[in-house]
């Protein structure tokens, strides 16, 4: 097997880059010991957009549900969203109030996912927790959460984290950065072992969330009972299911009170410098989570421009364009998604042409992050209350100031924020479809009939940032689909102005003291949470001309 | 299965604690049953679990949405810390691994160079046109890499039904050439075991593995799968399949009999034509889809995305397998 670019001067070339979702390769140039440049670039092509052409629209969901499976059920709800639009149709209370607890759900399981075993070992040095006083290590969780820490339970997992260092075959461990011991991982033995029971403790939990989905969804990943019109799952429209999937509901709450949030002021009072890096600049999300009227969505869209909290404004989704000039497609003309003309064509990875398989998006011309820090600045800017309390606690208590979520460190800070304000916000959901239920409320879907054309949008505030897919219906079936996703906003490449994409902004000034084993753009990269698999079917592979579907 | 296991516990605590021991080997006990043995076969399941030396598996992400991965993080007997930290040593996987860049390609050439051998489980389908372009792990094209670690590897499972028919990628028109392994490796003489299924479902994963390591190779049906799990149609084992013996069909999705919990073969259920445990094993210890009265999509079956599609309509005359 040949052994791949490395280091090349003062260049830097990470791929893979682990611990995401989909196939990610980032370059960077290095001078005294920063990132002076960084290239993003995305690594697969697959097509589903122009695999849906022609099909019945009402399938789409399936396909396109198959973009990711870790944000799964996102884009299935998302397609749903936009025939119905398109349809004209509004599923009844109680589906609304099932997709809301399916989404809900699907954000705090992939928030806490990529915080504990995705991002987490960039933070946790699981081979220092073996030196560890467990006794002392209960101790602090006693001190710094609701939870009357049994030392025997921290005794146990650092025995298994010891008979597995010794057993010699160190697995998903293997070359880890903190082997041998790294400065760049400052958490004390004692804190490493709590931070590594949390990483076990949170897969147990994680698959009690999956399974809560699973109520409503049918399986997970993948829900199938989300269909056009509603839900299917009458088995699930009764107390019994309900309370079931509350009791799941409140070990999450339980672990999300007593482990993330505790972790996240641990973690940003250990590593203050990564609040001081990975900064970009201008943010944008959608709304979601609405009332059973329509109304009220508990995350709300906006715009924040420039890292300041003064400069907010309301998202025109007509300012969205999408560039190709750097990307692998024929041309450099930016047009809006309505308009857009894809034809790709692989030519060869350089920095100075095309790089990645990502499109470009941008709005206002400008490159936009999304994501929970996008949403958490804009409503912390708004004075939205639940963020703003909990992100002042936090801030507070790491030693941290509000200008400060600009960071990497900020981008994790308000992922574990969104996560404890959402898992609380469910049990609103959980009581509504409690008293439907017991109400005898049976009306899990609405007929509808397929319309010969027409034409819809759906918005979706997923894990990683807004999700829209639009669809165009000619003769019944799907003329046009497009999904522009939130890694694209995230991960795309430069545009035609020479403007670089988020995640690569956020790596300059970023320091790698150490190039062999790079952790600080690790942290920078993961901060954003890569979710490359769903950008990476943007375009039609045979070159045909996309054409337009608008916003209603 | 529920969470019954606390294997941690049964190796740090000795047997006369029993609690966590009788845990333990009631699962190896449903492992064995799973695989058709009986749970006579228990302790050698055990035997398997817990030997000294964990066997090492290379597991590749190709064209695919890591719902396989998701899927397999959900398993519960064993869970997926067990799994890697006390069954198996997961020495390459890009979702789960510390390392990246060079230092997991480092991790993944000493895995290859382990004189004891490896498993190696590929997830997603491969891309092969244009020389497999489309997807490039490292700098190299995913068929390349997966055609060196699986040519090499014991034996080599193909995690779900990407890897095992190519997947939703492969549907038509297929714009990126993307194959399932047996059909894009067959020119390195590499012959998978699929487990099919869109996510499969863990157990199965689990099981053969276990299969693996104690009976050696399972016996497969016509397309590669294990028959100890895809043996019956999930028909078969329909718990609605006594309204389909009635002629009991839900006409929509909004009508009584629906609600009432009547076959959906006439809303597109393809569960007559689709091979697998759905309704015995279930999804996250609580459903199936039928059971949440989705018709069945036939995600286990080669090429379901063209060939039971429309989703939502009957194929009354079975569906015409390529």
């Amino acid at each position: 097997m040949q052994k791949h670019a490395k280091r090349n001067g003062n260049r830097l070339i990470i791929d893979p880059v682990t611990r995401l979702e989909g196939h990610l390769k980032v370059e960077v140039e290095i001078e005294n010991d920063r990132v002076k440049n960084a290239w993003s670039s995305t690594q697969l092509f697959r097509g589903i957009e122009m695999i849906l052409k022609g099909r019945p629209p009402e399938d789409a969901p399936l396909f396109t549900q198959r973009a990711c499976g870790v944000c799964t059920n996102t884009h299935a709800l998302t397609s749903i969203r936009a025939i119905e639009d398109a349809l004209g149709v509004t599923p009844p209370p109680a589906a609304q109030l099932m997709r809301n607890l399916i989404l809900s759900a699907l954000l705090v399981h992939d928030h806490l996912v990529h915080y504990y075993h995705l991002h987490g070992l960039d933070w946790i040095d699981m081979a220092a927790a073996t030196t560890a006083d467990p006794a002392k290590a209960a101790k602090i969780v006693s001190e710094t959460s609701g939870r009357d820490a049994d030392p025997g339970e921290m005794y146990i997992v650092q025995k298994r984290l010891k008979d597995f260092v010794a057993s010699g075959q160190l697995g998903f461990l293997e070359n880890a950065y903190f082997l041998g011991g790294n400065p760049a991982y400052q958490c004390s033995p004692e804190e490493n072992l709590i931070l590594s029971a949390h990483y076990i403790e949170g897969l147990r939990i994680q698959l009690k969330l999956a399974r809560a989905m699973a109520i409503f969804a049918g399986k997970n990943p993948h829900a199938q009972t989300m269909i056009v019109g509603g839900m299917t799952c009458y088995n699930a429209m009764n107390p019994e299911a309900v309370a079931h999937f509350r009791a799941l509901w409140e070990e999450t709450l339980e672990f999300v009170e007593n482990a993330m949030m505790p972790d996240i002021i641990l973690m940003g009072r250990r590593f203050p410098e990564a609040a001081n890096y990975g900064r970009t600049s201008n943010f944008f999300d959608f709304s979601d989570f609405y009332d059973t009227n329509g109304k009220n969505p508990y995350f709300r869209s906006g715009v924040l421009w420039q890292n300041d909290f003064n400069k907010t404004d309301k998202l025109d989704v007509d300012q969205i364009e999408e560039h190709v000039a750097r990307s692998w497609y024929v041309g450099d003309e930016a047009r809006k998604p309505y308009d857009g003309v894809t034809d790709p064509k692989y030519t060869s990875y350089t920095d100075e042409d095309k790089y990645s398989w990502s499109k470009a998006p941008r709005y206002k011309g400008e490159p936009m992050e999304t994501g929970p820090l996008a949403r958490r600045a804009i409503a912390y800017a708004r004075g939205e209350k639940e963020t703003k309390d909990l992100m002042d606690h936090v801030l507070k208590e790491a030693n941290l100031r509000p200008g400060q979520i600009f960071s990497t460190m900020g981008r994790t800070i308000s992922r574990v924020v969104e996560t404890t304000m959402l898992t609380r916000r469910m049990k609103g959901w959980i009581d509504e479809l409690d008293e439907r239920a017991k109400s005898g409320d049976d009306e899990l879907c609405v007929d509808w009939k397929m319309k010969d054309s027409a034409k819809g949008v759906g918005y979706c505030c997923v894990t990683r940032g807004g999700l829209s897919h639009w669809i165009r219906i000619e003769d019944a079936k799907i003329g046009n689909f497009q999904m522009v996703v939130p890694s694209t906003w995230n991960f795309g490449p430069r545009c035609k102005e020479g403007k670089i994409g988020p995640c690569e902004e956020s790596l300059i000034g970023c320091p790698v003291p150490d190039p062999a084993r790079p952790v600080e753009i690790l942290r920078t990269v993961h901060s954003f949470d890569p979710c490359i698999a769903c950008s990476v079917h943007l375009v039609d592979a045979r070159g045909k001309k996309i054409q337009s579907v608008r916003a209603l | 299965m529920q969470d019954i296991s606390r294997f941690e516990q049964m190796r740090l605590i000795s047997d006369d604690q029993g609690t966590s021991r009788r845990d333990f080997m009631k699962y190896c006990s449903a492992l064995a049953v799973l695989m058709g043995m009986g749970p006579a076969f228990a302790p050698e399941v055990a035997h398997a679990l817990t030997k000294k030396k964990r066997p090492s598996v290379i597991y590749l992400h190709c064209a695919e949405c890591t719902g396989c991965t998701e899927a397999l993080l959900r398993n519960v007997g064993p869970f997926f810390d067990e799994l890697i930290m006390e069954t198996i040593s997961l020495d390459y996987c890009e979702t789960v691994m510390a390392s990246a860049g060079d230092a997991s390609h480092d991790a993944l050439l000493k895995a290859m160079n382990n004189p004891e051998g490896y498993i190696c489980v590929i997830e997603g389908g491969i891309p092969t046109k244009h020389g497999g372009e489309y997807g490039k792990v490292g700098g190299q094209t995913m068929l390349q890499l997966c055609s060196e670690v699986a040519s090499k590897a014991m034996a080599t499972i193909a995690m779900g039904s990407c890897a095992s028919f190519g997947g939703v990628q492969a549907a038509a028109p297929n714009p990126s050439g993307a194959k399932g392994t047996n059909e894009a490796l067959a020119h390195v003489g590499v012959k998978a075991i699929n487990i099919a299924g869109c996510p499969p479902n863990p157990a199965n994963f689990v099981g053969t593995v276990v299969h693996l390591l104690t009976k050696g190779m399972p016996k497969l049906d016509q397309w590669s799968r294990p028959i100890m799990f895809f043996g019956q149609t999930v028909h078969d084992k329909c718990p609605r399949q006594k309204h389909f013996n009635k002629g009991e069909f839900a006409p929509s999705f909004t009508s009584k009999e629906a609600k009432q919990g009547w076959c959906l073969y006439k809303l597109g259920c393809k569960g007559p034509y689709t091979y697998n445990n759905c309704p015995t094993q279930l999804f996250n210890q609580v459903t199936w889809p039928v059971q949440s009265g989705s018709p069945c999509i036939g995600c286990s079956e080669p090429g379901f995305w063209d060939q039971y599609t429309p989703f939502f309509s009957a194929i009354e005359d079975g569906p015409d397998k390529k």
